[in-house]
């Protein structure tokens, strides 16, 4: 099995860290304190917990909050100027605070962030579904809020309407939402075979416009992922769902899919026009190469590799722009394959070098 | 703890912005802030606040720089506008904070997803406690892998001219590109900019994952406005769904190519298919892959794309291919 399948047959990889961990940095923890402390001096007395809740951080992390306001303050800094926190009874108390008693609007990048997102979220729903009116009040709402921010929203779009045929969404989509069995007829690209298979759907996925349902698949007895793209056929059964307990509640965003330990380690050199690659499976490690010079940035990961047909394939698609560093005979594997390709064609392994290039070129 | 210095410096610095009714000139802010009064010298103290100054106008803080006092034009001063200050009153409800949680969600794994979560905590702020009984199951995520989406991203908020080199999809050949950019967009899992050619005088549609270099910008802000009717999703598409204009005719072996077949509506075992396109890279990437199980028959430029990208996957292992040989 390659990382690809066991990623489910679309290859895709849905989950990961996001790429910036929320609440990191000196600026978001700012923007925090500057969200809190409107709302606690209108609550004074309010629970540290409930506080914490509301702000989606441990209750820790509120007191390391609260003793750095307490530490803070006007110019001058004696005691008076200093803003007043007081939390030992378990209960939050602020004073002292009134240059920063009103919430900060909205920055450029956050209003155009949420704006965007909240149009793609429109262009899920079909007009007039549940959620579509919620989606439309809110993107009125925020428009108003975000004032001058709003006004570069525009010129940034996500089209996640385009990955997917709108028949086969919504037949899955149906199954779906009555919790019944799909029968697929699918292509796995990454084995170059078109399969036919019951699957009993769990959740579905939109990631930078490509479409994935992840499934219980009965003929592999396993959790599967699916680009909708390459699904051909979807029908929906009479019989209904099951999936086994343990993963009836598998959803993306669950690290479900950890490289796979068993294959061998394949090292892959890419140069920026396959550096999709490292996002696309999953890899064990990924590391900037300094290039030197002029040259082109490379990208060295390490991946665990069961199926060999599936990365030379990979490596033949990349033109080059993927090397194989080892295993040797991985390497060798792939020039073989390009030299046997070239031959089948008829084409010299090398261009002619004194050759005239243009149109004089004759084919064989 | 350097973080929570940092933290705290910030804070310090917005309140003293806040406090003051005349704009303060920077030896001032030196010494209401404590913790520039740390810096060793002017240079370290220049450096820590113009980085702060952005990262305040990042946040939403309005900085207003000028002078306030007509005979000391020299003199830059700063305060804050505590007018332009305030989030408007939203009434966001508890239906709508759930929406606007998914939306902020939709940059969870890219390079936004910082901006998407303080804009959500400054709303959660406003006091209502969000309700997600009413959403529906899909939450749709996008990424932003290509190293050219944030200064891109930037320049087209800004719409500030940039400059970059570009690699050609059909050629290969990279050449330097001048662009107005008008927007950014995101289809079918990839990012493109949409803007004004600088040197071909027309609107081009760019793949971020073909920009070879870094991004500069070169000039200031564009004043002529984006074109009204710009319908920069329709371009884009238009782009990627180039209607398959041409044929392709492909020899393969036994029953490979299984995605192939299916395209040109061929039977799982002929041996010539022939195949409408419009893309020559990519069928030629898809040819490539089957190594010798394919063989392009016509036309002669697909025969010489996956011939070139044979040959490079070829060179590119050239210790290997001696090995084998």
């Amino acid at each position: 099995m390659s990382p690809a399948a066991r990623s489910g047959p679309g290859g895709g990889r849905v989950s990961g860290p996001p790429a910036v961990a929320p609440g990191a940095g000196a600026a978001d923890r700012l923007s925090r304190l500057l969200a809190m402390v409107p709302w606690l001096l209108e609550r004074q007395g309010v629970a540290l917990d409930d506080a914490a809740r509301h702000f989606a951080i441990t209750t820790d992390q509120l007191v390391d909050d609260l003793e750095l306001l307490f530490v803070c303050g006007a110019p001058g800094h004696m005691p008076d100027d200093l803003i007043e926190a007081e939390w030992e009874s378990g209960r939050v108390y602020l004073g002292n605070a009134d240059a920063i008693s009103r919430p900060l609007r909205l920055g450029q990048d956050e209003a155009l962030a949420l704006l965007v997102g909240l149009r793609t979220l429109a262009d899920l729903e079909r007009p007039g579904g549940g959620q579509d009116a919620v989606v439309q009040s809110a993107l009125a709402k925020l428009s108003a809020a975000a004032g001058d921010a709003a006004a570069a929203a525009t010129s940034v779009q996500v089209d996640i309407t385009a990955g997917a045929d709108p028949g086969v969404l919504a037949v899955v989509r149906g199954a779906l939402a009555r919790g019944r069995r799909l029968h697929l007829r699918y292509l796995v690209a990454t084995r170059d075979e078109v399969t036919e298979r019951d699957v009993d759907p769990l959740d579905l996925a939109t990631l930078d416009g490509r479409w994935y349902l992840q499934a219980w698949c009965h003929r592999s007895q396993g959790l599967r992922r699916f680009r909708l793209d390459r699904v051909l056929a979807a029908d929906e059964l009479e019989t209904p769902a099951q999936p086994p307990a343990d993963v009836a509640d598998a959803r993306f965003g669950d690290e479900l899919f950890a490289p796979d330990e068993r294959g061998p380690l394949v090292v892959l050199d890419l140069a920026p026009a396959a550096r999709w690659v490292a996002e696309s499976v999953p890899v064990e490690d990924v590391a900037e190469l300094d290039a030197g010079g002029d040259g082109e940035p490379v990208l060295r990961v390490r991946l665990r590799v069961v199926d060999d047909a599936w990365l030379r394939r990979l490596v033949l698609r990349l033109g080059g722009a993927a090397r194989v560093v080892s295993p040797p005979a991985l390497a060798a594997e792939v020039a073989a394959a390009a030299r046997a390709a070239l031959a089948a064609a008829g084409e010299a392994p090398a261009a002619a070098r004194e050759a005239p290039a243009g149109p004089a070129r004759v084919d064989p | 703890m350097a973080a929570a210095e940092r933290t705290e410096r910030l804070l310090n610095l917005v309140i003293a912005l806040l406090s003051t009714r005349r704009r303060l000139r920077k030896d001032q802010i030196r010494q209401a802030v404590p913790q520039y009064a740390a810096a060793a010298t002017d240079e370290a103290f220049d450096r820590m606040f113009e980085r702060d100054k952005e990262e305040l106008r990042d946040l939403g803080v309005p900085l207003v720089t000028g002078s306030d006092e007509a005979w000391f034009e020299d003199e830059v001063g700063y305060r804050v506008d505590r007018d332009a200050w305030e989030l408007p009153a939203v009434d966001v409800t508890p239906a709508e904070l759930a929406v606007l949680g998914l939306a902020s969600r939709v940059w969870q794994q890219a390079s936004l997803a910082g901006p998407a979560s303080r804009a959500l905590v400054k709303l959660r702020a406003l006091g209502v406690e969000p309700d997600e009984s009413s959403l529906v199951g899909v939450e749709p995520r996008v990424r932003t892998t290509e190293p050219a989406f944030g200064p891109l991203y930037a320049a087209t908020r800004d719409r500030a001219p940039v400059a970059f080199r570009y690699r050609t999809g059909a050629t290969g050949v990279t050449a330097r590109r001048r662009v107005e950019p008008w927007a950014i967009t995101s289809c079918y899992g990839r990012w493109y900019l949409v803007g004004h050619d600088l040197d071909r005088e027309a609107p081009r549609v760019f793949r971020l994952d073909r920009v070879a270099s870094s991004v500069t910008r070169t000039g200031r802000p564009a004043t002529a406005p984006v074109p009204e009717d710009l319908d920069a999703r329709a371009l884009v598409r238009g782009r990627t769904e180039q209607p398959a204009e041409r044929t392709a005719r492909v020899r393969l072996a036994g029953r490979a190519g299984a995605g192939l077949r299916l395209r040109a509506g061929a039977a799982p075992d002929a041996g010539v298919v022939d195949l409408p396109f419009a893309d020559v890279d990519e069928l030629a990437a898809e040819v490539a892959a089957l190594g010798a199980d394919a063989v392009v028959l016509e036309p002669p430029d697909l025969r010489d794309a996956v011939a070139a990208g044979l040959r490079a996957v070829l060179a590119a292992h050239d210790d290997a291919a001696a090995v084998a040989s």
